[in-house]
């Protein structure tokens, strides 16, 4: 596109972050504006709508009092762009990457348009490697993949970021590759930030992070910008520099509800509770953003985070979230309120690439069958709870009240592992502990060649 | 970002003498050389996937523009006096009003001819792999790679001579695609004449093999209209099932050859893990896969498992007989819905050959959603849930595309195309219009249920909800290929898991220890077939894939287990006292067993359910 700049004076209208101009020459979706009124610092706009008689431009930043008759707008001939590289490593920046560290804007090694562009299908390497989070119900259960997007569904007051941060410490490239966090606060308290910013600078997990934050008092349009700059900066180190990265964002529930309100403004009309129509296509335009390349070292893996409003999976934010990752990690409130930590339901939970990550070589060869056995008694477990719940245990056939035991020991032992860090390892050992608490009979998705070769390695129940 | 009302640029609302097709037949402008006369015409308007463009008197609806300096592919949708709306398959970012915009007289068609097999296409056909070449990593707009590969020569071998007098759909000879997959080179549907001149040999896919009298050349590719159905000789009722090597399909709910199946579910219910087992595994000469608004991941997957899989019918890579085409979530929407379309055409090419095709089409809401989409910015009004009135008119259309057909053309042959829908209801609720549109014309319903899912019950399918309505018209073929007990075994399947719904019903209420035995054996068998017959794990390499037999002989013995309990229930055994464990255990053995086991397990198995009642008198 040519770079050739155009300036008007004053905007036709005003409608909260909308500003429409007159006749412009040759205006291009997508482009910059740069609005200076004078006396005010600088606004940010894009072109939304490139018409003849009228351009609609979207203000990236807060309007309130903003006085549309003396703006002057130059439309840029650029996309939004911002800069990226391996010094921005350490720092912190506001949701459009300006720096709130103290420190100077960085040069970057490169500028980069923050919308990304589609990865194509046939340069993109199906994710295969196993990352060790040191949690068990993920590890164990739910196994998070290089290049994969598995969010946590958490409910308002239950721990995610707690869980994230445990993840972002804990969390081992498996052979000690290069590692980088990215995390992007959206909409999120200013004390929530601070706890999060005191345990990594305390598990020394800063300086290999790059933090973009967007408060809750910051201006809401900002929500749509930070996890796009962020993923920007995410892809660059991921294909440019080689570097593993996990992009951790909290929380997706704000950015969806920034999302409605700025439709609310353009007067759209609303699809599924009040949420535009186009949420998912929006969505899976950063989600989507996760992934590995032919030809590039690195990968970037996201681990999003959104509060479930009134902890309703159904609502069309976890829902259409789940319809666009590969996979879940539940929150309960349940679990949770019986002080198990980290509180994840893992009936509900899921890792959709967890099958290309785990195994001979990678975890533990029995792992899959492990895990589905753990999953069938675990089930069979809660039903008997629920039973138990009216007709009594007693009620309960021998291999239910079996059942029920085992689910006891696994959600306060497995799952209730609390900060502690587990290998796999102890995490594979410790479910055939519980799975050893129960007779041979009941393990139906444990092979015979499967037993004898725990029997033979030492463990297992005697005969 | 959808149209805000108050702008005066509002497209058409006003304006007068607004075509807008509802029929998908392209009506094409004349003469291609018409576009010289509409070189003025430019960008007025760009929002969205929308672009507007004028003067352009002599545009027609459907027909393909290239618009802006990087010739961006669009599709006219509407025109309202001489402005035409175009919805722009790329990416539109930096797209400037007063752009040039070209007609390009003809409507979206793709390129039909040797060398889709094994291709990865777009949207709108183009292969992904070519595009990697001119755009790199990431998709950038603007590429130009043509659907099949134009240096290419391929083996022709001409059936037809000089003289003869062909019609469309007669075979004029054949090219052998991929090893051991004859490509049948056919004359188009709209020509036909007396052969003047064919030739055997060598030829590229532009490169004429021959000629009719009239001047016509012939060539190994011709394109079509995406959008418009390929003409058969005769449609035909069918009676041959669309195996699917899934126990739980091919037992209880059986499609036909042709026919076409909704698989709605909410998320991680397990649609793609289903379309993709078909793929691999399904009875099928062709598989056509549409990832419509669907994952990148899945995609290579696919692409990286595909290749070395084999087709257990032919010993041949899978792929080979695989054509993907592949729009994912983050890719333009107006290609998610011309995607569907592609992938039927393609489909219904190799149908026209004479080969059984299965299209799979992952999802189907993806494409409504598209359709809808596009229709908010086009400020129509919209219907239930915003999606376009004419939804249930358009799905209709695509659905009546999959069916088994007596193809035009000489010399006589038969093809089917079998249409398999997964669908993503929001917040798993089927009562939402693209379910409920689907079902109007689907003649199979393979319901998912999240419980199920969760509990790991996989294929988490519904078998309360779930029907077919071609299990009387495959009857026959199943009791005549597989067991003449097939119709009972069926009957006697979903009996049992009917009663066994009921009976749980109860124990939730009063425990199962409070069940008489009889009832309480009725939960056991129940949950054997549920973990035996119905339950197959993607995952495991034995099981997988379940071959007709071995879905009859493991249905046949969890029924055999369930009457060897009620004899020696009846003979005074008590129910505790029946060693259900391990028939339980060595049918899971079975279950999992290797092709050189099976006779083995299944002896065992068979003992096992002999020994039921006979552990007390034994001991
Ligand atoms: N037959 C099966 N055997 C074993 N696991 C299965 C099977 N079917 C589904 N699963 C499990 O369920 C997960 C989700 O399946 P899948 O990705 O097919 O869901 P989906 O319905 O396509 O979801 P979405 O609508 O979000 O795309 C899989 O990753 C796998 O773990
Ligand atoms: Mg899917």
């Amino acid at each position: 596109m040519s770079l050739v700049s155009r300036s008007y004076r004053g905007a036709r209208a005003a409608a909260g972050p909308l500003l429409y101009l007159g006749a412009t020459h040759r205006a291009a979706l997508g482009e910059t504006v740069a609005i200076d009124v004078p006396g005010r610092p600088a606004l940010r706009g894009q072109v939304i709508d490139a018409g003849e008689e009228v351009t609609v431009i979207q203000v990236l930043e807060e309007t309130l009092g903003l006085p549309p008759a003396r703006a002057t707008l130059t439309l840029t001939g650029e996309a939004a762009t911002v800069a990226v590289g391996r010094e921005l490593l350490g720092r912190i920046f506001n949701g459009v990457g300006h720096p709130i560290d103290g420190l100077p804007a960085p040069v970057g090694e490169s500028i980069r348009p923050i919308w990304g562009a589609p990865m194509n299908p046939v340069r993109r390497v199906s994710p295969a490697d196993f990352i060790e989070t040191g949690v068990s119900s993920i590890d164990g259960m739910n196994t998070l993949v290089r290049g994969q997007k598995l969010p946590v569904f958490s409910g308002p007051g239950l721990p995610a970021l707690e869980l994230a941060a445990q993840i972002v410490e804990g969390a081992r490239a498996p052979r000690g590759e290069p590692f980088a966090v990215v995390f992007v606060a959206i909409g999120i308290t200013a004390r929530e930030t601070q706890t999060f910013l005191e345990r990594f600078e305390k598990s020394g997990a800063m300086e290999r992070s790059v933090l973009y934050l967007n408060e809750a008092r910051d201006p809401t349009i900002e929500r749509l910008l930070a996890p796009r700059v962020a993923l920007a900066q995410a892809e660059f180190l991921a294909f440019e520099a080689g570097i593993h990265v996990l992009v951790v964002v909290a929380d997706i529930t704000h950015y969806c509800e920034a999302l409605r309100e700025i439709a609310t403004a353009r007067e759209e009309i609303p699809g599924r509770r009040g949420y535009p129509g186009y949420m998912y296509t929006d969505l899976a335009s950063i989600f989507e953003r996760a992934g590995i390349l032919h030809g590039h070292d690195g990968s970037v893996t996201q681990l999003p985070i959104l509060t479930m409003p009134d902890d309703d999976i159904t609502h069309p934010i976890p829902d259409l979230t789940g319809y666009i990752t590969e996979g879940q990690v539940v929150l309960s409130r349940d679990l949770h309120r019986r002080g198990v930590f980290p509180p994840v339901d893992v009936l509900p939970s899921l890792s959709r690439l967890m099958s290309a990550g785990i195994g001979r070589g990678k975890t533990a060869p029995e792992h899959r069958e492990w895990s589905n056995q753990l999953y069938a008694l675990y089930t069979q477990g809660r039903e008997a709870r629920l039973m138990a719940t009216i007709v009594g245990e007693t009620g309960l056939a021998a291999a239910d009240r079996r059942a029920l035991k085992f689910a006891e020991r696994f959600e306060n032992e497995f799952l209730g592992q609390g900060t502690y860090r587990r290998t796999i390892h102890e995490t594979i050992e410790l479910g055939w502990k519980l799975l050893e608490t129960v007779p041979r009979e009941d393990l139906l998705r444990i092979s015979d060649a499967t037993w004898a070769a725990r029997r033979q390695a030492g463990g297992g129940s005697p005969p | 970002m959808t149209d805000r009302g108050s702008s005066a640029t509002t497209g058409g609302s006003a304006a007068p003498e607004i075509r807008r097709g509802e029929d998908e037949t392209p009506r094409l402008s004349a003469a291609p050389g018409a576009t010289a006369a509409s070189s003025r015409a430019h960008i007025t308007r760009v929002s969205g996937a929308l672009a507007e463009a004028g003067p352009m008197p002599e545009a027609s609806l459907y027909e393909l523009v290239r618009v802006g300096e990087r010739q961006l592919l669009g599709e006219v949708i509407r025109i309202a006096g001489d402005t035409a709306t175009i919805q722009v398959y790329e990416d539109t970012t930096g797209l400037r009003v007063g752009e040039a915009v070209s007609l390009t007289g003809s409507a979206l068609t793709i390129e039909l001819g040797p060398g889709l097999l094994g291709a990865t296409l777009d949207g709108v056909g183009r292969p992904l792999r070519r595009i990697a070449e001119e755009t790199g990593d990431f998709i950038q707009p603007g590429a130009t790679a043509r659907t099949l590969d134009a240096s290419r020569r391929w083996k022709f071998e001409a059936v037809v001579r000089p003289g003869d007098r062909v019609s469309a759909g007669d075979v004029l000879g054949t090219v052998e695609e991929r090893p051991g997959i004859v490509h049948r080179i056919m004359v188009p549907p709209d020509q036909g004449g007396a052969v003047a001149r064919v030739r055997s040999g060598p030829f590229t896919i532009d490169e004429p093999f021959g000629e009719l009298a009239d001047g016509t050349p012939l060539r190994l590719a011709h394109r079509w209209p995406v959008r418009s159905v390929r003409p058969v000789a005769r449609r035909l009722r069918s009676h041959q099932p669309f195996l699917t090597g899934q126990r739980i399909f091919d037992l209880l709910f059986p499609v036909a050859e042709g026919g076409a199946v909704v698989v709605p579910g909410g998320f991680g219910t397990g649609k793609t893990v289903i379309e993709q087992s078909l793929a691999k595994f399904a009875a099928a000469d062709i598989v056509v896969y549409v990832g419509c608004g669907e994952r990148g991941n899945e995609m290579a997957e696919v692409l990286n498992e595909f290749p070395r899989l084999t087709d257990p019918a032919t010993g041949r890579p899978v792929i080979d007989r695989t054509v993907l085409v592949v729009n994912t979530s983050n890719m333009p929407v107006a290609a998610r819905e011309t995607s569907v379309f592609l992938g039927i055409a393609i489909a219904e090419y190799y149908r026209d050959m004479g080969y059984r095709v299965a299209v799979m089409a992952d999802s189907l809401s993806r494409w409504a959603e598209a359709l809808r989409e596009i229709g908010a910015r086009l400020q129509e009004m919209p219907g239930e849930e915003g999606y376009p009135t004419y939804l249930g008119n358009r799905l209709g259309k695509l659905f009546e595309r999959a069916g088994r057909a007596e193809v035009a053309g000489r010399p006589p042959r038969t093809g089917a195309v079998t249409f398999v829908a997964a669908i993503s209801p929001p917040g798993g609720d089927f009562s939402e219009p693209v379910t409920q549109a689907a079902l109007r014309v689907a003649s199979a319903l393979w319901a998912l249920d999240p419980a199920l899912a969760h509990q790991r019950q996989f294929p988490a399918v519904d078998w309360e909800t779930s029907y077919t309505l071609a299990a009387e018209q495959t009857a026959a073929w199943f009791t005549g290929n597989v067991g003449k007990d097939w119709g009972e075994l069926r009957r006697d399947t979903l009996v049992l898991l009917q009663r066994d719904r009921e009976l749980r019903d109860i124990a939730a209420l009063i425990g199962p220890e409070a069940l008489q035995d009889r009832d309480r054996l009725v939960l056991e068998a129940a949950r054997v077939t549920r973990e035996v017959v119905l339950g197959q794990s993607a995952y495991d390499p034995n099981d997988e894939r379940s071959p007709i037999e071995k879905t009859h002989r493991l249905a046949s013995l969890a029924q055999a287990l369930y009457r060897a309990g009620l004899d020696a229930l009846d003979r005074g055994v008590p129910f505790q006292e029946l060693d259900v464990a391990a028939a339980r255990h060595a049918l899971m053995a079975l279950r999992g067993a290797a092709a050189d086991r099976m006779e083995e397990l299944a002896a065992a198995a068979r003992q096992a359910i002999d020994d039921l009642g006979r552990r007390k008198a034994a001991a």
